[in-house]
């Protein structure tokens, strides 16, 4: 049994005489007798060497796939050794909040970086450090454009569905209306939006690129929901920003991503990252932490956490969100990543996701019965038709070792990323005739 | 210290990426991103020197004591990253095919019944991403609860005086309203004013127990049985359990929901501010209200299922997955004996210190504590004008994370330690020597304190001016 304690018994029960008592029960007297737990019903403890065989015993139960071609919220990219080099440090695992400023320069200084990069990505000017995840961020967006009689938010159909999942909930809970606008061939039906925009909307969410991979209008959309006074939400990936237009360029208000592209392996979902930039008039409504440059009492530059008056602990339940804790490590993954990668490597990524992607979807046309369900531009992800039903293409690959793109109804969803090399494509391909 | 972008030199670049073997795709130009992206250009070595150079400029648990109260900064197992780092568990897709994800659905289900047991709850999700975030969920339990039962009235949640921030934030994010009740003289919940603030208006109540001035509340089968009596739930916060795992459980005590801290309790790292983990537990009566999804069990396997009326998602997938992984290792490894031994020893641990600094300091309440206690600076700030943030800021010159400060709001000058299992005698007894000689350096030299800390990398900061003129990114020469 490992407990981690270091007292010995001896000096327990030393320690417990200075206090006047003789067991440790003794330290629970106001614990009413009737619910004193006589033992937990649970196994023993056990050694490292046997809790480490246990637990590979488990993971081992799990099946990793050498080719993976599925996305649908969560890519498979390359992770730089110095990633995992860097956040593997102890001063930066061991930590807690930066709350003292003093002793926490290097995070207040790294979370600053990652700020300044998101901004860059985004093109807008406030990010704060991190929330739980791409869709928390989406919806935490949601709450922050709040105003009496405009609280309507219109989320496109065509994001992803976790996202709807999550966004619908935050909302539900503070009774904000969500009314999602349709698609039409896969991407958001200007029409349906024209007819749903109006003052009582406060923003409007679209996903760009979207659940399906295709580059939406998202300029347009901005121009529409201004013009009624809305304020526009813009949903990316973050490696799509090195290559396409940011949302400064598309006139966003807010940008959220799922921040895992950047360095986060895939995990079964998590840890990930919520990525939350906005323009400077929010910057007072953006909900977490967020570090300020400033200077010591010796005129040296420093950071702080800042603008804690938005913040639960100050504000209570008049806070603008309840969070406290955040993804700070994982934001420091995203900005070594970015660091590691600088602006001409994440463009390469990026570049290559699209170029791998373009490539499977003209390979996999070569087969009769692949079609792609829309003729709009996508970046990394496509939707297709499948000739045969789509899970035993899916079961038949994965006896191969391959994760097949996404099922969705009839359809598949596939997806390519820098790692997907072109062999590696070409045998897909070879490997779907065979099932077939 | 330099930052990033200020030892960024053009066209220094790390070759991780080899050139694109498929025909390279271009998007129609008015696709295309044309704004400049400054993203740092350095090489590997630059890289890792920045972030050594940073790293020594933070301060974790494996720096030294780190008594900081609420946070329970106890040791972060080493195992515990071994196991969250192997690649059968860290390469695996979320949206894989049920048969290929048993091992980390096995992980979901073994954590959730050990944690069930350990609480006294029936069922649990592992969804939310940290404490908080579990608070929300908890108290949309509640919440759906009373609509399901189209008793629409119950608008109001109580939250003592003393409660995390995060209580009642979290309680109007759900929609609530928030019915603070002030303590009693002895720090507990005043029953005569929970009496009088419970009715049929009332949603709930949350609490913490031990309650944030480390005191457990020995009238808790009273409180939670009027609580109940009015029609109302009980709302566990987690953030204490360290103080009773093991010895006394959340549901026995008559909660109906909680929320956990993995990254408090059971020993995951907190990496500067997340990533944590805060599962939502419950009583039967409210887990067809759980999020979407959840993980049970049959003779075929593992398997992911809607609860009956789920509140939906609170999160993309299933939560900070590798947390719940390293959350495992750690109760697998303490098991039955380990987990009430290591409670014991973080309940003895404050006691010891608070014992050693009471003839010095005010103590706010001069009792057995639970795993934290809570020091009153507001006699010296008012004899002496030195404050908590003084002796806090002195801590640092000795190497110390200071306590947390200002936190109960309801003790003046609060400095609240907590300084859990992991620590020794003699690591305690060092804390309490220079907190000692803080106190006299308080009484013989004020000034010093004033000016502390003088060995850090840079004194006090001037918050004020960072929130009077925010500068929240770096400026770049050309913007200027």
């Amino acid at each position: 049994m490992a407990s981690y304690v270091v007292n010995t018994r001896k000096q327990q029960q030393q320690m417990l005489r200075e206090l006047k008592l003789e067991t440790l029960d003794d330290l629970f007297v106001d614990v009413p007798a009737s619910v004193r737990l006589e033992s937990l019903n649970i196994p023993q403890g056990q050694s490292e060497l046997e809790v480490y065989h246990e637990m590979s015993e488990i993971s081992s139960k799990n099946t990793v796939f050498k080719h993976i071609f599925r996305g649908g919220g969560a890519y498979n990219h390359y992770i730089p050794s110095i990633v995992n080099a860097v956040v593997s440090k102890e001063e930066f695992l061991t930590a807690y909040t930066p709350y003292q400023p003093e002793i926490s320069q290097g995070i207040l200084q790294s979370i600053f970086e990652y700020q300044t990069q998101m901004c860059q990505l985004s093109g807008l000017d406030v990010s704060n450090a991190s929330v739980y995840d791409g869709a928390v961020a989406a919806a935490e967006a949601a709450l922050m454009l709040q105003e009496r009689r405009k609280s309507d938010i219109l989320v496109a159909e065509t994001v992803n569905p976790q996202l709807l999942q999550v966004l619908k909930t935050y909302c539900e809970s503070r009774d904000v209306k969500v009314i999602t606008v349709k698609a039409i061939d896969y991407a958001v039906d200007f029409n349906d939006l024209k007819e749903k925009l109006n003052d009582t909307i406060a923003g409007v969410i679209v996903q760009s690129p979207n659940f399906y991979g295709l580059i939406e209008d998202v300029k347009a959309i901005s121009e529409l929901t201004h013009s009624h006074g809305g304020k526009v939400i813009m949903h990316t990936n973050p490696i799509a920003l090195a290559l396409l237009k940011n949302a400064k360029e598309l006139d966003a208000d807010i940008c959220t991503a799922e921040g895992q592209p950047l360095g986060m392996p895939l995990a079964f979902g998590g840890p990930y990252l919520g990525i939350m930039t906005c323009k400077k008039e929010l910057m007072r409504k953006l909900p977490g932490r967020i570090v300020g440059q400033t200077v010591d009492t010796n005129n040296q530059r420093c950071f702080v956490l800042t603008l804690q008056a938005r913040e639960q602990h100050i504000r209570r339940e008049k806070a603008s969100s309840n969070i406290c804790s955040n993804q700070a490590l994982c934001a420091m993954r995203a900005s070594v990543y970015c660091a590691a990668l600088g602006p001409d490597g994440l463009r390469q990524v990026a570049k290559n996701s699209a170029s791998n992607a373009h490539y499977l979807a003209r390979k996999l046309m070569e087969i009769t019965g692949f079609e792609l369900k829309s003729t709009k531009e996508f970046f990394n992800e496509f939707l297709m038709s499948c000739p045969i039903d789509n899970e035993k293409l899916v079961a038949g690959l994965a006896e191969k070792g391959i994760l097949a793109g996404l099922p969705l109804g009839k359809d598949i969803l596939w997806c390519a990323t820098e790692v997907n090399t072109k062999k590696e494509i070409d045998n897909l391909v070879e490997i779907i005739k065979e099932v077939l | 210290m330099k930052l990033l972008f200020e030892i960024s030199s053009k066209g220094r670049k790390l070759d991780l990426i080899p050139p694109c073997d498929t025909e390279e795709y271009s998007f129609n130009d008015e696709l295309l991103r044309k704004e400049k992206l400054r993203l740092p250009e350095v090489s590997e070595v630059d890289l890792s020197r920045h972030y050594t150079a940073l790293a020594k400029q933070a301060h974790g648990v494996n720096d030294g004591f780190y008594p900081l109260g609420s946070c329970t900064m106890k040791y972060n197992p080493s195992l515990n990253e071994t196991v969250a780092g192997d690649k059968n568990f860290t390469n695996i897709h979320p949206l894989q095919p049920a048969e290929t994800i048993q091992g980390c659905l096995e992980v979901l289900y073994q954590a959730k019944e050990l944690l069930c047991e350990i609480t006294g709850m029936d069922d649990m999700s592992f969804q939310p991403a940290a404490g908080a975030h579990g608070e929300y969920a908890g108290l949309i339990l509640i919440k759906k609860y009373h609509q399901d039962r189209n008793d629409h009235k119950r608008v109001n949640i109580i939250v003592p005086d003393s409660a995390h921030g995060t209580n009642p934030a979290s309680a109007t994010m759900v929609g609530f309203k928030v019915i603070n009740i002030p303590s009693n003289e002895n720090g507990g919940v005043d029953i005569e004013k929970l009496k009088a603030a419970v009715g049929e208006d009332t949603a709930g109540l949350m609490l913490t127990n031990p309650n944030t001035l480390g005191l457990f509340d020995p009238n808790i089968l009273e409180i939670t049985r009027i609580v109940h009596d009015a029609g109302g739930l009980c709302y566990y916060d987690g953030a204490n359990l360290n103080a009773v795992m093991g010895r006394v459980r959340p549901g026995d005590m008559g909660f109906d929901c909680i929320h956990l801290n993995l990254h408090k309790t059971f020993s995951t790292p907190h990496g500067g501010g997340g990533p944590g983990s805060g599962p939502v537990g419950c009583k039967n009566i409210l887990k067809d209200f759980l999020p979407a999804l959840e993980v049970a069990k049959n003779s075929g396997g593992y398997y992911f299922y809607q609860p009956e009326k789920t509140m939906g998602q609170v999160r993309s997938f299933y939560g900070n997955f590798l947390v719940v992984v390293k959350a495992l290792t750690y109760i697998k490894s303490l098991g039955k004996e380990g987990i009430p031994e290591a409670s014991g020893n973080a309940v003895l641990n404050a006691n010891y210190l608070m014992n050693r600094l009471k003839d010095y300091y005010d103590v706010a309440y001069d009792t057995i504590c639970m795993h934290e206690f809570v020091l009153s600076l507001g006699r010296m700030k008012r004899e002496h004008g030195i404050s908590a943030m003084d002796i806090a800021k002195g801590c640092l010159d000795y190497g110390i994370h200071p306590p947390t400060m200002y936190f109960p709001l309801i003790v003046p000058e609060a400095l609240m330690l907590e300084p859990t299992e992991t620590e020794s005698r003699e690591t305690l007894d060092q804390a309490a020597d220079i907190f000692i000689e803080l106190f006299k350096t308080a009484l013989k030299d004020p000034e010093k304190l004033h000016n502390a800390p003088l060995s850090c990398y840079i004194t006090r900061p001037n918050e004020t001016e960072a929130a009077r003129n925010p500068i929240l990114t770096y400026q770049f020469e050309n913007d200027q």
